[in-house]
């Protein structure tokens, strides 16, 4: 069962950090589909957090189509992130290993590296699909800062 | 009275207190509703009528003006009706010293009509607790965790919690709210709870309430308020950057350098990100905002001089701003 923290300094809602968590945990394929999400209340007495928090993240989640609830059994992942597969994310991250071999090359440093990345990310959004997956909807906030713009 | 006005935990109207003829007024013009589930905040320095408020709603003081209500009842009018439903914890030392844990059982269960003994020693027990140790001999997690149990077993529809973690280590504050949060989720259980811990806060409660100067400042839910305020950067404007840094909303808290401003603002929208942005000067940034800094921000801009005392433990607000500033 996926273990939920809380980090009291990211800036980031409660709800949010779990949903996030949770997403992330499938994309690593650390979650799989018929998995057992913990209750709410365990999560709820394990982190001394907010009942109702932990209600949105859920619903949030159920939302998305991630988990579902089985009446009498609890919480259960319904289904993993599209483009998320194992085999997706070697390909992409050796691509990023060779990108990052040039960049240290190049003597760029973690700084300028993470102000690429975030840029490039920024330049191509997800293609527009109806309902699929959407980016994480306060990005911004979690970035720590916006320009306004 | 209606249904609704009677599921609502608790609600003042103009609630004032005074203490003494001509004295200061420790409460004032407080209007507020706290609805059912919910676990509220309620934050403001010393002196800011936090206690006072939670007394009013136990019952254990008389409204000076205006009124107040629990479950749409008066709890000194119809303390027989309401009081059963309400558990308080005071500030300072909320048990009998010389009563062994299991004697105070006893009263909770001679005192209130359906105090679930099987409860409060079962919780006792999960939390190390010998039913033979006098309170006084605990230690002050201990104490504080007895207070609760205590109150919880009459599982109250209303919780009223005053300062219940000040003197604790963090791993007792964090024992704590666990057993406090486990009931919310179990018994739905309404909470109030003052604490000058702001972390714990934001862990633990749903909607806040700020007072200052015997005054609510904010009676709000917590997600959206927080995620409604932004901290503009840009150069040195007066009076307000709102419109030219491109963002509809009002000033909540405004300094300036030499060179830049810095304000806290509420932006118009409710939404996530905070509202719209329209046109706008470039060289204005707009910084999202923890709830920590949001209610700094509130707090100095209501007492400039003593904002600090409200709250125990920063997290580097006030240092980021100083570095972007500088």
């Amino acid at each position: 069962m996926i273990a939920l923290r809380l980090d009291d300094r990211s800036g980031v809602a409660a709800y949010l950090q779990i949903v996030q968590q949770v997403k992330h945990a499938l994309r690593l394929g650390l979650l799989h589909p018929g998995d057992q999400m913990p209750t709410i209340r365990e999560v709820v007495t394990s982190l001394a957090i907010n009942p109702n928090t932990v209600q949105k993240a859920y619903r949030e989640l159920e939302l998305d189509g991630l988990i579902g609830g089985r009446p009498g059994q609890g919480t259960f992942v319904l289904r993993t992130i599209p483009g998320a597969s194992a085999a997706n994310l070697a390909e992409m991250r050796a691509g990023l290993d060779r990108w990052f071999a040039r960049a240290r090359e190049l003597d760029l440093d973690d700084e300028s590296i993470v102000a690429l990345f975030t840029v490039g990310l920024r330049a191509n959004p997800p293609p527009a699909r109806a309902s699929e997956d959407e980016p994480e909807p306060n990005a911004a906030q979690a970035q720590g800062t916006e320009r306004v713009a | 009275m209606n249904d609704t006005h009677q599921s609502t935990p608790l609600e003042t109207r103009d609630l004032g207190k005074r203490y003494g003829r001509g004295g200061r007024w420790a409460l004032r013009g407080c209007t507020l509703s706290i609805p059912p589930g919910r676990v509220t905040a309620l934050i403001g320095p010393n002196g800011a009528g936090k206690s006072t408020l939670l007394r009013l709603a136990a019952g254990l003081a008389t409204p000076s003006h205006g009124s107040v209500a629990v479950f749409g009842a008066d709890p000194r009018g119809s303390a027989a009706v309401v009081l059963p439903r309400i558990g308080f914890v005071a500030q300072d030392r909320p048990l009998y010293p010389r009563l062994s844990v299991a004697e105070m059982c006893e009263v909770g269960v001679r005192l209130n009509r359906g105090w679930d003994r099987a409860f409060a020693r079962s919780r006792l027990a999960r939390l190390g607790i010998d039913p033979g140790q006098k309170a006084g001999k605990l230690s002050g997690g201990q104490q504080a965790q007895v207070a609760l149990v205590l109150a919880l077993a009459k599982h109250p529809d209303l919780l009223l919690l005053d300062e219940p973690t000040a003197s604790l280590d963090p791993h007792s504050r964090r024992a704590f709210l666990q057993v406090l949060m486990e009931a919310s989720a179990t018994d739905g259980t309404t909470v109030v709870l003052s604490s000058h811990s702001v972390p714990d806060l934001e862990r633990v409660c749903d909607r806040l309430v700020i007072l200052s100067r015997a005054q609510v400042l904010v009676s709000e839910e917590i997600e959206p308020f927080v995620a409604s305020h932004r901290l503009l950067i840009g150069p040195r404007t007066a009076p307000s950057p709102v419109g030219q840094s491109g963002r509809d909303g009002t000033v909540v808290q405004i300094s300036h350098t030499a060179r830049q401003t810095v304000a806290l603002v509420r932006t118009g929208g409710q939404g996530r990100h905070g509202g719209d942005i329209g046109p706008h000067d470039a060289r204005w940034e707009a910084h999202p905002v923890g709830f920590e800094e949001v209610v700094l921000g509130y707090l100095a801009a209501a007492e400039p001089e003593r904002a600090g005392e409200a709250l125990s433990a920063e997290r580097g607000a006030d240092t980021r701003r100083e570095r972007i500033a500088s």
